[in-house]
């Protein structure tokens, strides 16, 4: 299928055949010569050759320590690792590329923010807001910070069908609160929780939001201005990007009044053994050597991703997510578990009588990657009954004759184990 | 299962592997590993307690150990039938054999069956954690038997 362009000028439809033959991953054959198919990708996906190339290159003829040295490989690596910054910042609208901070992860991110603006803003007493659906990343940070503070978490309750309770959450809401902290979408449910609305009722009373992203990027069109959001968070590896390499969005003020997290290297202006005085953004908050590479590959992933078009994207893995919903439904005793009317790429699953481990394992030896158990967010399986699930998720590569291969060997397990 | 005392681990061990050689397809194992969960029998409900349980494993898994006669004899249990057919190789190897025997059986057969290749490596550490418990009430009766 020729990518086209619909009445608003956006590309719509795009060539899976051609996406799949940038991922090399995709097309090997593993145990006894099965196909892979890979639906583990909201654990990390897959990257496209241009990214691996990026990364080999740079190393093969770039390679220097950034902003020290004066000399050519220095000036290169510099320029690569500020224009990947510059990348990252168009692709979420950020007001200038000083709010965008490298970090390891979307979990370094949200620690980062818990041990500067948390440990700053939060006292005895205060209350940090949480959704029932959250991942541990975004439990655990502030679960630490509480304990050392003597503050407390408020955790707002999701539906059996994994929609998140919006007025529980505006009733959370008090002179108390000093942050909200949310999943824009989340890993285990898929469901894409309407954060524009959230970041407006904390807003109304004060209260900055942090939204953790490391599931929505990827399908989402993204833009932090527009949302208003004080911090967003994401990792690099579940956006066709390498590992080790996440972003820390802020506000600039939130940002310039928070104190630095780590010390050492260029978040450096001058050390004397008196004092020391920090550098500017976003290098105060970037200790230490950067993981350059990362950084480089990561701004290839959303040129990569400019490339095909976001909308395009969405829409081809809405489609997919459409007829996957109703495949699954064929196989007998499957509950779809979240079914938010507002969801991305992720189909949740358990099944009569069918152990998610022994399942997960099964397809695993048909060739198809899955992920079982309760996907870093026990709270949220606590809350729904169940020691797991059964998760696959879609990523742009991802064909509907894959769909077709789950349901299949689903077919099998469900006749093996019963 | 009959509790065959005059067969040496090694003998049992020799034995499963023959069984899984007779499959190609590694389906067509786990198929039979499933079987063999299947046909074990269940762990009484009182004793799926904390006490038996047995941690490092992604699904549940108990095992309970009994001592008579100078011989362990084992009962288990999972949630998880793949999980279960493990247990149940563990037990048709080294249920019924003098603790001695348990502490140092070296349990290769896992190897020579394929199984540790094909297995996760979450699960691996779940079957080594139940290899160890094992061990664990081995010793602890060798050891009230010799004092």
């Amino acid at each position: 299928m020729p990518a086209s362009v619909d009445s608003t000028g956006l590309q719509t439809t795009f060539d899976v055949a051609r996406v799949r033959a940038d991922f090399p991953a995709l097309h090997q054959r593993i145990y006894d010569g099965r196909p892979l198919v890979y639906l583990d990708n909201a654990a990390t996906t897959q990257k496209p050759q241009v990214v691996i190339d990026r990364i080999r290159d740079f190393y093969m003829r770039e390679n220097a320590n950034i902003h020290r040295g004066v000399h050519y490989l220095s000036q290169l690596a510099s320029d690569a690792y500020d224009e990947a910054r510059r990348l990252v910042a168009d692709f979420i609208g950020a007001p200038d590329p000083s709010q965008v901070i490298f970090t390891r992860g979307t979990t370094e991110s949200i620690n980062l923010v818990a041990a500067t603006y948390g440990r700053q803003h939060v006292g005895k007493g205060d209350e940090i807001v949480l959704s029932a659906m959250e991942h541990h990343s975004n439990i655990v940070p502030w679960q630490l910070l509480c304990e050392e503070k003597g503050a407390r978490l408020r955790v707002v309750p999701v539906d059996e069908r994994g929609v998140l309770d919006l007025e529980a959450l505006e009733r959370s809401l008090t002179e108390r609160t000093r942050l909200v902290a949310i999943a824009h979408v989340s890993n285990a449910l898929g469901t894409v929780n309407p954060v524009r609305e959230i970041i407006r009722m904390a807003h109304a009373r004060g209260i900055p939001v942090l939204v953790d992203g490391a599931q929505a990027i990827q399908h989402l069109e993204v833009n932090v201005a527009e949302l208003d959001c004080d911090f967003y968070c994401f990792s690099g590896h579940k956006m066709y990007g390498p590992t080790g390499i996440g972003i820390l969005y802020g506000k600039a003020e939130l940002l310039e009044a928070m104190p630095p997290y780590q010390g050492g290297g260029d978040m450096i202006e001058r050390v004397t053994f008196e004092r020391t005085t920090f550098n500017r953004l976003p290098y105060k908050f970037e200790a230490g050597t950067p993981h350059i590479a990362g950084a480089i590959g990561l701004g290839a992933a959303v040129a990569y991703l400019n490339g095909l078009g976001r909308a395009a994207v969405a829409h081809y893995e809405d489609e997919l997510l459409r007829y996957a919903t109703e495949r699954l439904q064929e196989v007998p005793g499957l509950r779809l578990i979240g079914t938010a009317p507002h969801k991305v790429s992720v189909l949740s699953f358990v099944i009569d009588g069918v152990h998610p481990y022994d399942a997960g394992t099964l397809l695993d030896q048909m060739g198809i990657a899955v992920r079982t158990g309760h996907h870093c967010a026990q709270p949220l399986m606590d809350r729904l009954g169940l020691p797991g699930t059964i998760r696959a998720s879609l990523a742009l590569y991802n064909t509907r004759e894959e769909i077709d291969a789950l349901v299949e060997a689903l077919h099998r397990v469900v006749r093996m184990l019963r | 299962m009959a509790e065959l005392h005059n067969d040496t681990i090694e003998a049992r061990a020799r034995q499963l592997v023959e069984e899984f050689a007779l499959f190609d397809d590694w389906m067509d194992k786990y198929e039979y590993l499933i079987e063999l969960g299947k046909s074990l029998p269940p762990l009484e409900p009182e004793y799926k307690t904390e006490a038996f349980r047995i941690h490092g494993c992604q699904s549940q898994v108990w095992i309970r150990p009994e001592f008579r006669d100078g011989r362990v004899y084992f009962k288990g249990d999972s949630d998880a039938l793949i999980t279960k057919g493990l247990v149940a190789l563990l037990i048709r190897v080294l249920s019924g054999q003098p603790p001695e025997a348990i502490v140092n059986a070296r349990l290769d057969f896992l190897d020579e069956i394929g199984l540790k290749a094909h297995l996760s490596p979450t699960r691996k550490n779940g079957l080594a954690a139940m290899i160890e418990q094992i061990r664990r009430y081995a010793q602890a009766y060798l050891q009230a038997s010799r004092n």
